[in-house]
């Protein structure tokens, strides 16, 4: 019955519940979108990087990648992706070849990362194939075709089919060349990566520095879970301990924090939300308090224990406090599953975003973990908020509390 | 045997200060089934006096005993309990918790004494039909009248079966056929089940109905007359 009495007192006073709950509501709203919003970036960020550049695992000879030295190189590559090939957690694998090379058109060169790929295998482990806005991933050029991102492109003002001039290093040291054919232009929305990633066909390229056969650089893995990449990568580890063996985390710390530094900005966001509206809804129950003092009195005079109603006024402040979180989840999960289908057009930002890696097209995340957390915290933020309040209350003596007007 | 007895009780406010005495020495006690007035004009102690009684104020000096329990020595939290197990209580204002119906208001105390819900029913309706409201259980109290207000008052009184009902004013805010109405219930009550009935009234119409009128003024008995 006392439930019963702290729900209906929560509609006393309609339009004053009505005001809270709507602030309550609109907080939460706001918070759960934003999160949503939060977490939909750094998860489309990791996710393009996973796909475009680092995919789930690498494994290089220890070294590479701090020096990109052109003899660190895998060897036996042929019977290692046969083996890996075998793991059931491991969907595909693609071998490169990495070097540093210069790159020159008619008008002017600059700098880039030249990556030899078996396009049919990398197209399995990576998407830039999908990325392609002109020309074809490796098609519709007969000697050294090339993909190049938009900003080199434009950089160096190469149009599709165009000549470019690629000159690097060989296996012996020796400085060398080649005259390639751009077959198709990739837009990543990533501009560091558009800018610095060139791929050529690993064949050509294994010609061109002559790299020994059954030898690449790096294995690029991609796994049939996400979740699953340390684990793997450390059992990997065990079978070949000569080889460096990394998960994404460890080959881009930056997106493990990224993730793990979202989520506790997210949670410090919405404690801030619920300290705030945690006052409100203090005041609002000490009116309540307030005005009740005679009936609470009557209610202690009849035989209602301290603790009863202690209870009362908590239970009545979790309801409203509730009623609004749940109302606030409610339409901040709807309008963030809405934005996750059809995402959110950031194109005034889209170069600045673009500039550091992350997209302009955001599609939010609802995370049904937060939600739950979020739920949580409404409710303590009940309890919290409503043990003053329930204290002044208790403080009533009964007969003075009849005796008021 | 008494079911109250008041022995030497004084109740003294602003100690530190300006010393009144609220409630200066009264002995009395009351039997089962009395239908007593306490009278006196305001500011006499008589609702100080039935607060005493009721364990809602405490005395600074004397005894109040109730059914051989010395309530005054009791600690808060079995005050409480004591008062839910043997003491009714109707105040001036009904004081419905206007929340709930006029069952639920009766029912309310057993609820609190975990009485069980079949229990609970039965003993409403028969409370409730009683007082003559067998027709509006479910109307909440801002539904009724003032006279109707108090016999759901009366009959949530009467619900945990206490050995007696203090009532504070009880028709101070009824108009005449009300009060005549209520005082008719009480004393139909007070006969057929032998519940024992304190009033703190200024209105000669409950004092013309009272078996015993004990007139208190300056906090003391100054007479106790039995009709």
């Amino acid at each position: 019955m006392i439930w019963s009495i702290s729900w209906r007192n929560v509609w006393r006073n309609k339009t004053r519940s009505i005001v809270v709950i709507s602030a309550i509501a609109l907080g939460i709203f706001a918070g759960v979108f934003s999160t949503a919003f939060m977490k939909g970036m750094t998860d489309q960020r990791i996710e393009s990087a996973i796909e475009t550049e680092i995919s789930h695992i690498q494994i290089h000879q220890p070294g590479f990648r701090e020096s990109s030295e052109i003899d660190l190189l895998i060897d036996n590559s042929d019977s290692l992706i046969n083996n890996l090939q075998k793991n059931p957690a491991i969907a595909n694998v693609s071998r490169r070849i990495i070097i540093n090379a210069m790159a020159a058109s008619a008008e002017t060169s600059s700098g880039i990362k030249l990556i030899g790929v078996y396009p049919k295998a990398e197209s399995k482990v990576t998407t830039i194939h999908n990325k392609i806005i002109e020309g074809e991933y490796f098609k519709g050029v007969k000697r050294n075709p090339v993909v190049v991102g938009k900003k080199l492109a434009e950089k160096l003002n190469l149009r599709l089919h165009s000549k470019i001039i690629l000159t690097f290093q060989d296996f012996e040291g020796n400085i060398t060349g080649a005259a390639c054919r751009i077959a198709g232009i990739y837009n990543t929305n990533n501009s560091l990566l558009d800018e610095l990633n060139v791929y050529i066909k690993f064949t050509d390229l294994q010609k061109l520095t002559e790299i020994p056969k059954n030898t690449n650089h790096e294995i690029a893995i991609n796994l049939y879970n996400n979740l699953t990449a340390n684990d793997v990568s450390k059992n990997l580890s065990k079978e070949y301990p000569s080889l460096e063996i990394l998960p994404w985390q460890t080959l881009k710390p930056e997106l493990g924090y990224m993730s793990a530094l979202m989520d506790v900005y997210m949670y410090i966001f919405i404690v801030i939300i619920l300290f705030a509206l945690g006052f409100g809804i203090v005041n609002t129950m000490l009116m309540v308090v307030l005005e009740r003092v005679k009936e609470i009195g009557m209610l202690m005079a009849v035989g209602m224990n301290r603790l009863r109603v202690f209870n009362m006024i908590v239970l009545e402040t979790i309801f409203l406090t509730l009623t609004g979180g749940i109302v606030g989840i409610i339409f901040g999960t709807i309008i963030a599953k809405y934005f996750s289908l059809h995402p959110i057009n950031l194109t005034w930002y889209s170069q600045g975003l673009s500039a550091i890696g992350w997209d302009s097209r955001v599609y939010t995340s609802v995370n049904f973990q937060m939600i739950l957390i979020v739920t949580v915290l409404v409710i303590l933020t009940g309890i919290v908020a409503a043990i003053y309040p329930a204290i002044k209350a208790l403080r009533n003596d009964p007969a003075e509390a009849l005796r008021t007007e | 045997m008494s079911v109250i007895e008041i022995k030497n009780l004084h109740k003294i406010y602003n100690e530190s200060e300006v010393k009144v005495h609220a409630v200066n020495g009264i002995n009395l006690s009351f039997e089962q089934g009395e239908f007593a007035a306490i009278v006196g004009p305001s500011g006499s102690g008589k609702t100080t006096l039935l607060n005493m009684i009721g364990g809602l104020d405490s005395p600074t000096e004397g005894q109040i005993i109730v059914g051989g329990t010395e309530i005054n020595k009791l600690k808060a939290g079995k005050l409480i309990d004591f008062r839910m197990r043997n003491i009714g209580f109707v105040f001036q204002a009904y004081n419905l918790i206007p929340v709930l119906t006029a069952k639920e208001n009766v029912e309310f105390i057993m609820h609190l004494q975990g009485v069980s819900k079949q229990d609970r029913e039965k003993r409403t309706k028969e409370l409730l039909i009683a007082v003559g409201l067998g027709d509006r259980i479910n109307s909440r109290p801002s539904k009724l009248s003032g006279g109707q207000q108090q016999r759901v008052a009366v009959a949530r009184a009467l619900a945990s079966k206490p050995k007696f009902v203090l009532a504070d004013e009880p028709t101070a805010n009824l108009d005449s056929k009300s009060t005549e109405n209520l005082l008719d219930i009480m004393e139909k009550l007070n006969k057929e089940e032998n519940i024992t009935f304190i009033f703190s009234t200024h209105d000669a119409r409950v004092v013309k109905k009272a078996h015993r009128v004990i007139t208190v003024e300056d906090g003391k008995v100054i007479s106790d007359e039995r009709k």
